[in-house]
């Protein structure tokens, strides 16, 4: 067969269309999520009596809708950025133990081990939060409000077990095993001559982690808990049944106080009117808005380091 | 002064500090594990009680709030139609998709551009994909609330992780195979179709049965498309239909005793029905992995 005729074969035109085809339809959807939350989000923000960014009440469904974005994003970003605090350490420390640590049998046994803990339901989390560790939290809480309550996060004249520390524990628990799968893979691909060199000059194998896997693993483990921190700020309905839904702005994490916006829809879809749906959505936007920038600035540092290219999957 | 010779050992301060580490790296290990044991055993401990026929084979019509009894049936017939409708959705897209990004994209500008959002879809909050679902098939559209929105809702979900793994898979057949192919002379799509896909076939089934098993656990997208329902749906394109996850939400917000030990039996049902996807998942990896084949 000529080469023309191989390339010009009957089918493959249409095959390539169609998987070409494929591949837009994915952006399409992209561009399209934005684009419809944006028309219906619009008549609610126009029916809006209030500043949208900055006002903290949610009442769209009343007869002169008043709401605003406020309180509800500064509980998503409070709380995932507790999350964080609490999830990427242990993180660390987790892709570590199964890089390096674990003997190498069970390495990969335990790492699906970890896995586990993202395979769980967010609702069986949700569960399990407002039934065991709602009730469990109330001793730690006051403990910390008792001891530490200088510090002014842990101050505060009330301490409850639905707070924003426990929903914050909750989604440190679901994020641990997205930024612990990948930073397993990145410390996995670190230079083996650099940790082999390192121990042959007697470095301990904490020394060899420290001057040749974390240095290596840095700009990983960051993207990786960026990308944890897109996933805890769209978690929605384990929080929905933690969160004690109020709309303000309060430190006091282990006080009465914590919404986010996604569990906010949640909580509030029920009894939305069309405003109030369209308030939803506005809101839906903006947690939209900010898991994109988030995810796509993770993604730039994992995309502009060849050495990840497979733990990026 | 005496001069040091060979090689000393480690000094104490250096070894107390590795040691802490390694303590601290195993505490880490465990700290990870307390709380999925624990999710475990209270599902387990909590659902086996209510684990029964009934739950099984009945749905919630005619319960009142305070009575015992009632089951999921129409909850789990709801999951089943709605993920099979999403993967039917999901995987031709996503599986064609990854068929570009490795046979025709080429490493141009419009594959790189597709490869890095693919990447940024798999961060969409299952929330939004309810909301837009919500804002373009209910709301502009005029579409009911059905089980088929919902599916749609979860296969924006299912997409970005049937193509990251499919890419993944394609990668690994050999260039020799497809060169083999167009030195016979079988044009492109063929060897794609009969050389390419069968041979990365069961890894592209094991990438699929993750992505059902972790859309099947998805609460929030439901929640805005396919409405609380107590009664049995079979037809997932006209009124609401119910999920076994939005099943496990509505009796966990329910007062009483009753409706909680249903939502632990739900959650039950629902890991099982996870783990179960993703055990055949491992097992057909397990079943193709090289080390067998021989």
């Amino acid at each position: 067969m000529r080469r023309s005729a191989f390339r010009r074969s009957r089918g493959d035109g249409p095959f390539r269309f169609a998987s070409t085809g494929a591949g837009i339809v994915l952006l399409a959807i992209m561009a399209a999520i934005g684009v419809f939350l944006v028309v219906k989000a619009v008549p609610a923000l126009q029916a809006n009596t209030s500043h949208f960014l900055t006002e903290l009440t949610w009442q769209p469904n009343a007869t002169k809708p008043v709401f605003g974005i406020g309180a509800l994003a500064f509980g998503t970003v409070l709380s995932s950025l507790l999350a964080l605090v609490i999830a990427t350490p242990v993180a660390v420390g987790v892709a570590l133990f199964i890089s390096h640590y674990a003997p190498r049998r069970l390495a990969s046994v335990l790492g699906y081990v970890v896995d586990l803990l993202a395979a769980v339901p967010s609702v069986v989390y949700g569960l399990w939060g407002v039934t065991f560790l709602v009730p469990f939290m109330l001793g730690p809480s006051k403990f910390l409000n008792d001891y530490l309550g200088w510090i002014p996060l842990f101050g505060g004249d009330t301490v409850v077990g639905k707070s924003m520390l426990t929903a914050s524990l909750v989604l440190a628990i679901m994020i641990l095993p997205i930024i612990a799968a990948i930073s397993r893979e990145i410390f996995l691909q670190a230079p083996k001559m650099q940790e082999e060199a390192a121990l042959a000059l007697g470095a301990t194998r904490w020394e060899m982690i420290r001057m040749s896997v974390l240095p290596f693993g840095r700009p990983g483990v960051i993207s990786a808990a960026m990308l944890g921190l897109g996933r805890a700020m769209g978690e929605t309905i384990a929080v929905a049944l933690i969160f004690p839904a109020t709309f303000n702005i309060s430190f006091q994490i282990l006080g009465p106080y914590g919404n986010s916006i996604a569990a906010n829809i949640a909580n509030g879809f029920g009894e939305a009117t069309e405003v109030g749906r369209g308030a939803l959505i506005a809101s839906g936007l903006v947690l939209f808005l900010i898991t994109l920038l988030v995810n796509m600035a993770a993604r730039f540092v994992i995309a502009r380091r060849k050495e990840y290219a497979r733990a990026a999957a | 002064m005496t001069v040091q010779t060979g090689i000393q050992p480690i000094s104490a301060a250096r070894r107390a500090k590795d040691r802490l580490v390694q303590v601290l790296v195993y505490l880490a290990f465990a700290l990870a594990v307390i709380p999925l044991l624990s999710v475990l055993w209270l599902v387990v401990k909590n659902g086996l009680g209510r684990f029964d026929m009934e739950f099984l084979t009945h749905s919630m019509r005619n319960i009142g709030a305070r009575d015992a009894g009632g089951g999921a049936y129409h909850a789990i017939i709801g999951t089943l139609e709605q993920v099979l409708l999403a993967s039917l959705i999901a995987v031709p897209i996503g599986l064609l998709t990854a068929v570009y990004l490795v046979e025709y994209g080429e490493g141009g500008r419009l594959s790189r551009t597709i490869s890095f959002f693919v990447d940024v879809m798999t961060g969409v909050p299952s929330v939004v994909s309810g909301l837009f679902v919500l804002a373009f098939w209910i709301l502009v559209l005029g579409m009911p609330f059905s089980g088929f929105a919902g599916a749609l809702a979860l296969s924006i979900l299912m997409m970005p992780v049937v193509v990251r793994s499919a890419e993944e898979m394609l990668r690994l057949v050999p260039r020799e195979l497809r060169e083999a192919s167009y030195a016979l002379g079988v044009p492109k799509w063929r060897t794609i179709v009969k050389v390419v896909l069968p041979t990365a076939f069961t890894g592209i089934v094991t990438g699929v049965m993750l992505a059902v098993a972790r859309v099947a656990g998805e609460t929030a997208p439901l929640l805005l498309t396919v409405f609380i329902t107590d009664s049995i749906n079979n037809d997932p394109f006209n009124g609401p239909q119910m999920g076994l996850p939005l099943y496990v939400f509505d009796q966990a917000g329910r007062p009483t005793d009753t409706a909680i030990n249903r939502a632990w039996t739900g959650a039950l049902t629902l890991i099982l029905i996870v783990m179960l996807l993703n055990l055949v998942a491992r097992l057909i990896t397990w079943w193709r992995s090289p080390a067998r084949r021989r």
